[in-house]
């Protein structure tokens, strides 16, 4: 099977009326905090000189990360990209970890070793990212030949944008999972660019998607502003690789709405995507349906909200009691230590 | 007007494109962005995206696409936007382009320019010195500069020379170091150590944003009385080993800095080389300052601690000097 799929627009019918609006009650709560959490990290705490070192954010991608985590089990291993960080949060990383973490403080999920989203917790399986783009795509093949090793029939999710699919890296680790039927759900935002390169300077083919054919790997596309359309392509795609018969690629478009970092303006952007996009906001259009839909009232999106900025609020106190690593410890864990 | 470290970069490249239509530049987002830190600013408009050419995030893609030109009779400059991705480009540098002209007598003119070092809280991924990769590849030059002045020389004898070079920039001098530069056409020659400062009482070997600690260092401890030389490298491969080989000579007391990690830097190479060429001539043992042997951390209390500064450069060198 070979075929490039497109996704309807998830069934609402009375019977799941209820499940769809927990659903989407989950991804609102999670979608709102990653934005809070990711404001405060690149207008206020960078600003204020407190998180050193790059930033780089998700916003306006929120729905691809907390569309497809929220189906990740135990025994599953997520592979969160630069701008996924409401994987973290979904399996479970405290959020003042996260912040002590861009601040370079000893209670960040690298002790201080590595910033920004650079981190992970093999604990809770998710497993942090080099800088290299792609790195992560054959390692995750690797995790999941681990898992069908083991037994288990826990599936790898891994992330990327556009971009990292020109990598050597990508190809082989999407190859040899294909060969070998590895259960990974490859899960690619395309947000159109990756920095400043537009999408037809990175790929001469008009989807990533279009990519999965060559590896007889099903590849569908969703709207990536969606995420209950997100949800639904990944439980495909997890379902595919639960049931062993290899890998799937979902590809979600949407739009990176800020610089590729914090000290980017985006000058290259065509100011006209930024407005359009801007009308596609993915919790404003959630919210939207919520409403429309009677699955909430404004009160409870409200109360959402102000829940999560005290959250964000306590986190950041929190990290900002941590200390620094003390240099004393520069040495320590090159190696396991005796 | 004084020149930056990253202007005289960029004007040797202007420069040479100029002077040689086979001078092109590929690399991610070095067109309209004009490259991450800004090397190839406007070039896309005065050049046209024939010779500026944006490419997608592959490497090892962008390595040996300048190999295949440069076999062509092109001059490709490809940019790695960090050093740190350089090594998804390993195969391309070291096995092909290193290589051909030995195997099979065909020069590959390209240069692989990479920004490099830490101090700028890049973490483990942004602040690598990873020179020594490469110095342990014939067929390869390795090229570091310190100055504005030889930055510009030194990537001007880049393009020109017929052999891969991997052109290191210090991303922590790019905006930091500046100087006025000759107004006419002047290169810097590859392969040529420079005694920055003389002295007579010991030496400081060393090259990249080191230069600036050592000197610092020399200052301070002139006050006491030191008479320190400094000799910058600027080349790592070929390495100019006479340059260092005479200035020991004369001070008798060598110590060897670098940013990059401690085992199987530079040093260790050169602490050789003394020993074998000029061992009578030595006053006291050969003392090192370098990084030590972990990855670069990102704190700024342990990146402090990870890097070579000015006070552990007077701590050892006062020592030294003292034997
Ligand atoms: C191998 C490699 N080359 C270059 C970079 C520098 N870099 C960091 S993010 C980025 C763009 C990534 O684009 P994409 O994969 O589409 O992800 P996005 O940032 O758009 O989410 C680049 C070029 C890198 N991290 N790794």
């Amino acid at each position: 099977m070979s075929a490039l799929l497109t996704a309807g627009p998830v069934r609402q019918t009375r019977e799941n009326d209820q499940k769809l609006a927990a659903l989407a009650a989950r991804c609102h709560y999670y979608m709102a905090l990653m934005r809070e959490a990711e404001d405060r990290i690149e207008r206020k705490l960078y600003r204020q000189g407190k998180v050193v070192g790059g930033v780089y954010v998700g916003r306006g991608q929120e729905a691809i990360p907390v569309g497809s985590a929220l189906h990740a089990l135990p025994d599953d291993v997520l592979f969160p990209s630069h701008r996924d960080m409401a994987v973290l949060f979904i399996r479970g990383v405290p959020l003042g970890r996260v912040f002590a973490q861009y601040m370079g403080r000893v209670d960040g999920l690298t002790r201080g070793r590595d910033g920004n989203m650079h981190m992970g917790d093999i604990h809770l399986r998710v497993v942090s990212i080099i800088s290299a783009l792609a790195a992560t795509v054959p390692v995750a093949a690797g995790a999941a030949l681990a898992l069908k090793y083991q037994g288990k029939d826990g599936v790898a999710f891994c992330y990327f944008g556009d971009g990292a699919t020109s990598r050597g890296d990508w190809h082989e680790g999407v190859n040899l999972a294909t060969v070998q039927k590895l259960p990974v759900v490859f899960i690619c935002n395309n947000n159109q660019y990756a920095y400043s390169t537009p999408l037809e300077l990175q790929m001469a083919c008009a989807n990533v998607a279009d990519r999965g054919p060559a590896y007889n790997m099903p590849a569908e596309i969703v709207d990536g502003n969606d995420p209950l359309a997100v949800y639904d392509a990944t439980g495909r795609g997890v379902a595919h690789a639960r049931a062993g018969l290899g890998p799937y690629l979902v590809e979600c478009k949407t739009f990176r709405m800020t610089g590729h970092s914090a000290h980017d303006a985006a000058h290259y952007v065509p100011p006209e995507l930024f407005e359009q996009w801007e009308k596609r906001d993915p919790i404003q259009l959630l919210e939207a349906r919520m409403l429309e839909n009677g699955w909430a009232g404004r009160e409870a999106l409200d109360a959402t909200h102000a829940r999560i900025r005290q959250e964000v609020d306590e986190a950041v106190a929190w990290a900002e009691q941590s200390p620094y690593p003390d240099p004393a410890t520069l040495l320590d864990d090159v190696y396991e230590q005796p | 007007m004084p020149t930056t470290y990253l202007e005289a970069i960029r004007e040797g490249l202007w420069e040479e494109m100029e002077r040689d239509p086979n001078v092109f530049v590929l690399g991610e987002d070095v067109g309209v962005y004009g490259g991450a830190f800004k090397v190839t600013d406007g070039f896309i408009q005065h050049f046209g995206a024939r010779r500026v050419v944006d490419t997608p995030i592959s490497e090892s893609g962008i390595v040996g696409a300048a190999i295949g030109a440069g076999l062509m009779g092109l001059r490709p400059v490809a940019e790695m936007q960090f050093a740190d991705f350089i090594s998804c480009g390993f195969d391309q540098i070291v096995n092909f382009a290193a290589k051909c002209r030995y195997r099979w007598n065909a020069p590959v003119p390209i240069v692989v320019r990479a920004p490099s070092g830490g101090g700028i809280h890049g973490g483990p991924f942004h602040s690598q010195n990873p020179e020594m990769w490469f110095v342990r590849t014939p067929g390869l030059k390795v090229v570091c500069p310190a100055t504005a002045y030889d930055a510009k020389g030194l990537i001007k004898s880049a393009v020109r020379d017929n052999d891969p070079v991997i052109f290191f920039e210090h991303k922590g001098l790019y905006r930091r170091i500046k100087e006025d530069l000759p107004a006419g056409e002047y290169t810097v020659p590859i392969g040529k150590a420079k005694v920055v400062r003389e002295g007579r009482d010991l030496t400081i070997v060393t090259y990249g944003a080191m230069l600036w600690t050592a000197l610092d260092a020399a200052d301070e401890l002139a006050r006491e009385g030191a008479s320190i030389e400094v000799v910058d490298l600027r080349t790592l491969l070929p390495l100019d080993r006479e340059t260092v080989l005479a200035s020991v000579k004369k001070t008798s007391k060598v110590l060897l800095l670098h940013e990059d990690t401690r085992t199987g830097g530079i040093a260790g190479e050169l602490a050789v080389s003394i020993t074998e060429s000029i061992f009578e001539y030595l006053d006291a043992p050969i003392v090192r300052v370098t990084a030590p042997d972990t990855p670069v951390p990102f704190s700024p209390t342990l990146e402090e601690a990870f890097l070579p500064n000015t006070a552990k450069v007077i701590e050892k060198a006062r020592w030294l000097w003292r034997y």
